[in-house]
């Protein structure tokens, strides 16, 4: 069997931490190659290996048989090892060609020669059926077209190993489908291909093989075909996990958010919210689903205080919050589990304890005239971490040190024992695994149960399909149709969010409320 | 703990390391090393006027240290502790000379206008950063050089010379016990005053709402505004405070060590100095004592090396404080090239 890429008996420690050990990957020449794993499985130290920016302990790497010492990253590429980042690499006010030559600029005559190179690649772009316009800038195309520039990129130095990083965490359904069939386009032409990713279905979808890591540790090498979603998530977290998620009917009562024509501006003082209608019940998930950057964002800043409104109206609970101060909004009774929960959930440094008093500092019991009580302060950290499972050192680590699903954990665990009325969760489970993916699902469901409202935005169509009671769907700052989860599926979804509306459909609930109530 | 262990160990490695390149580089240029730190001991140690002036010398850096770290604690960068410190010290001699108070109001009345002196210079450029998003870095810079002109002409302006009256008697920092038993050193109450400080900042810091905002602030600014600080509030609030640190610390001169103000060609320096503290002292309040007393004795002390039989210049004491804080500020620098660097290649 011909192997391109062998990754033999692989381990790196990081102090104490064996991130690899003993990991072994084989790709064969011209298959689809899934990389699965949790957050912190090791995937992208043993993906850091291969692209030279680690020097493994031990273990070998050979390149189409060949051992090779990829000192750094520019062996990578030499030997054909091409990777397309999730977060892209590109200068927005460049066009492609100018991205993709960005680092060696072809010269003739003592200038770029920029006309041969995007002759090239218009060539590998039709090759590969990319499509993509060698002189377009990048901030004028979609994020589909700029990862293929990522792709172009690759290419273009020559790779014929692309690995890439879980390339689908920013693309619409459609966008996705098109990116397998690229994929295949890929393989047809003598590429073979690594796919980093936690989505399963994916692997179902397009993979021929999968490498499953857990905790370092390479579990298993298994054929696409001769597996499902089940086993392959069982073998990735380590027991049963389920998908469906547990939930009883919702049973929606009285109206808690309500919102009027809202019209928000980004910060460039661009309309990205406009003329927005919504209204959230109690004991029901609401679901936001859309293409980011439809105006979920400002949608999310504005009813939480953290952006102007510019006309329109909010209410909670019938009291009008319309441009309030984030704090008072907070004590009116709101959750707010952000979006980045890196940038506006959690100061780093702080410790967990810290972290979970954000909100609350200067209410009793964890402060009294401006002094605050490292008492209580332990004593609520020691009760949400042992509630809402953090793994976490001690109450006196900082949140930075926390992974990703324990620093969401420390934010869901914070934002519900606030007692809200009203729980916002903005990409809740984004760059989550399966486990943690499962429980804030469950906390979800569980406030909803409790008498809660519940704002769920995600970009995961899988996600707000299982979570939500109702699904609307923002397009343009505007939501453009209500669906039933139960009624839909995902081709009419993702056409809706793609801005094509079957029939105009508005507030499903049009029940005779008046403002103030 | 290690991180706990590391604020102590480094700074102490980084002076042993200073000095070994220090005897190096004198024994490279002709001097006698043993000589001339024996000398050096002895300028900090030697008898008890040394001693007092040490402590003297002391004071003013524990203050530019401890507005410096402040202000970094919360975020800011504040390079003007220097010209807040000269705004301090015109302010709190002209208090102390130009008013008739009861003794010891009149002393808190002098260090109080001192220090909101220096806090009102810093307001300024707290409040652009807040409101306009203006660096503080740039503001300050230039604030320096405003302060230093600005006080000369008010000297000027108040007594038609180069060199102000003195601070009345009520308003002085000096205390008679102490000097006698020193040998008629110039050390005064100040140290007290500054070790006072450093507890109530450490305080501030530890254990209030207001120091856990500050920090916050300083830290994640978009996390602050999620929990419904007021940020703006917040950063002219740490500016406000660092400031009244750089203009008490301008009091200790005026007060204590001078008791008058004269119009300077050029900066004291002591404020820039406080950046160099601050970093031996890890940016801790306690630490910037540690900081503040190495500082102060070092240039203190080396003004006995250039005696005999050493004769050593004493700018080679700036060589050694630089080599020391070169290797104090190592530890922030390193961790930063070799982010920059795997950055830089994970980028291809």
């Amino acid at each position: 069997m011909e192997y391109v890429i062998e990754m033999l008996n692989i381990t790196k420690t990081f102090g104490d931490l064996k991130a690899n050990d003993n990991i072994t990957l084989q790709v064969k020449k011209g298959e689809i190659h899934a990389l699965l794993g949790e957050n912190g499985a090791g995937k992208s130290t043993l993906m850091n290996v291969l692209f030279g920016l680690y020097q493994p302990d031990s273990g070998e790497i050979r390149v189409k048989g060949k051992p090779v010492k990829i000192t750094d990253p520019n062996v990578a590429n030499d030997l054909g090892i091409g990777m397309v980042h999730q977060h892209f690499m590109l200068v927005d006010t460049f066009t492609v060609t100018e991205n993709i030559i960005l680092g060696m600029e072809p010269v003739k005559r003592g200038t770029i020669d920029i006309k041969d190179a995007a002759k090239e690649i218009e060539k590998l772009s039709k090759t590969y059926g990319l499509d993509v316009d060698p002189y377009a800038y990048i901030s004028d195309i979609s994020v589909g077209m700029q990862q293929r520039v990522e792709i172009l990129k690759t290419l273009y130095r020559g790779a014929d190993i692309l690995i890439f990083d879980e390339p689908t965490a920013v693309l619409t359904p459609q966008e996705i489908d098109e990116l397998l069939e690229i994929m295949q386009r890929l393989i047809k032409e003598g590429k073979s291909i690594i796919l980093i990713t936690h989505k399963l279905k994916e692997i179902m979808q397009a993979a021929d093989r999968v490498t499953v890591i857990r905790r370092g540790k390479g579990i298993k090498t298994l054929n696409v075909s001769e597996t499902n979603p089940d086993e392959l998530a069982s073998l990735m977290v380590g027991r049963d996990v389920h998908f469906e998620i547990d939930k009883k009917p919702a049973e929606p009562k009285d109206v808690v958010l309500k919102i009027e024509n809202l019209v928000v501006k980004d910060y460039r003082g661009v309309d990205k919210v406009k003329g927005l209608n919504l209204s959230v019940r109690r004991g029901e998930i609401l679901g936001i689903a859309g293409v980011d950057g439809n105006g979920q964002s400002e949608l999310v800043e504005a009813i939480t205080g953290l952006r102007h409104v510019e006309s329109g109206k909010i209410y909670l609970n019938g009291e009008d919050i319309t441009n309030k101060k984030p704090r008072e909004i907070t004590e009116t009774g709101i959750g707010h589990i952000p979006q980045d929960r890196q940038k506006h959930g959690l100061v780093l440094p702080y410790t967990v304890a810290e972290n979970l008093i954000l909100q609350t500092y200067y209410q009793k019991p964890y402060s009294k005239m401006g002094i605050l009580n490292f008492k209580s302060i332990k004593e609520n950290a020691h009760k949400i971490i042992e509630k809402y499972d953090v793994r976490t050192q001690s109450e006196l680590s900082t949140a930075g040190s926390l992974s990703g699903g324990n620093q969401q954990k420390v934010i869901i665990g914070r934002e519900i024992e606030r007692d809200p009325d009203l729980l916002i969760a903005a990409q809740p489970t984004r760059g989550l695994d399966v486990g943690a993916i499962e429980f804030i699902h469950k906390q979800l469901v569980e406030q909803r149960d409790k008498g809660k409202a519940v704002l769920l935005v995600s970009f995961e169509l899988d996600e707000v399909m299982s979570v939500s009671d109702r699904i609307a769907v923002i397009f343009d700052g505007q939501i453009i149709g209500i669906v039933d989860p139960k009624e839909t599926n995902e081709q009419e979804l993702g056409l809706l969010m793609a801005g094509q509306i079957k029939e105009p459909i508005y507030e499903s609930d049009k029940t005779p409320e008046r403002e103030g109530e | 703990m290690s991180k706990n262990l590391n604020r102590i160990i480094i700074p102490v490695l980084s002076v042993i390391l200073g000095l070994i390149v220090g005897a190096i580089i004198m024994l490279v240029s002709g001097y006698n090393p043993i000589q001339g730190y024996s000398q050096l001991w002895n300028g900090i140690f030697g008898d008890v006027y040394v001693i007092g002036e040490s402590v003297r010398q002391i004071t003013p850096y524990i203050f530019a240290g401890l507005a410096f770290a402040f202000a970094i604690k919360t975020g800011l960068f504040n390079i003007g502790v220097e010209g807040q410190l000269v705004v301090g010290w015109f302010v709190s001699v002209y208090v102390g000379a130009a008013f008739q108070l009861p003794p010891g109001i009149h002393l808190i009345v002098a260090l109080l206008a001192g220090g909101l002196a220096g806090a009102l210079w810093a307001f300024i450029p707290g409040l652009l950063k807040a409101k306009l998003g203006v660096n503080e870095v740039v503001v300050t810079i230039m604030m320096n050089y405003t302060a230093l002109h600005v006080t000369n002409a008010l000297v000027r302006a108040w007594v038609g010379k180069d060199v102000s009256d003195k601070v009345h008697e009520t308003a002085s920092l000096r205390i008679p016990a102490w000097e006698e038993a020193t040998m008629y050193s110039r050390m005064h109450a100040g140290i007290i005053i500054a070790l006072i400080a450093v507890i109530v900042i450490w305080y501030l810091l530890r254990n209030t709402t207001i120091g856990y905002e500050l920090k916050a602030v300083g830290l994640n600014r978009d996390a602050a505004q999620y929990a419904g600080m007021n940020v703006e509030r917040n950063i002219v609030l740490a500016m406000v405070i660092s400031g009244f640190l750089a203009g008490l610390g301008g009091s200790m001169e005026g007060l204590g060590t001078f008791e008058y103000v004269s119009t300077k060609s050029g900066l004291t320096g002591i404020g820039f100095d406080g950046i160099a503290v601050s970093i031996l002292g890890a940016n801790h309040p306690i630490g910037i004592i540690f900081g503040a007393v190495l500082f102060g004795a070092l240039k203190y002390g080396a003004l006995s090396m250039p005696n005999p039989p050493a004769k050593i210049p004493e700018q080679m004491i700036s060589i050694i404080i630089a080599i020391i804080v070169f290797f104090a500020a190592s530890p922030y620098i390193f961790p930063w090239l070799k982010e920059k660097f795997t950055r830089k290649k994970g980028g291809n």
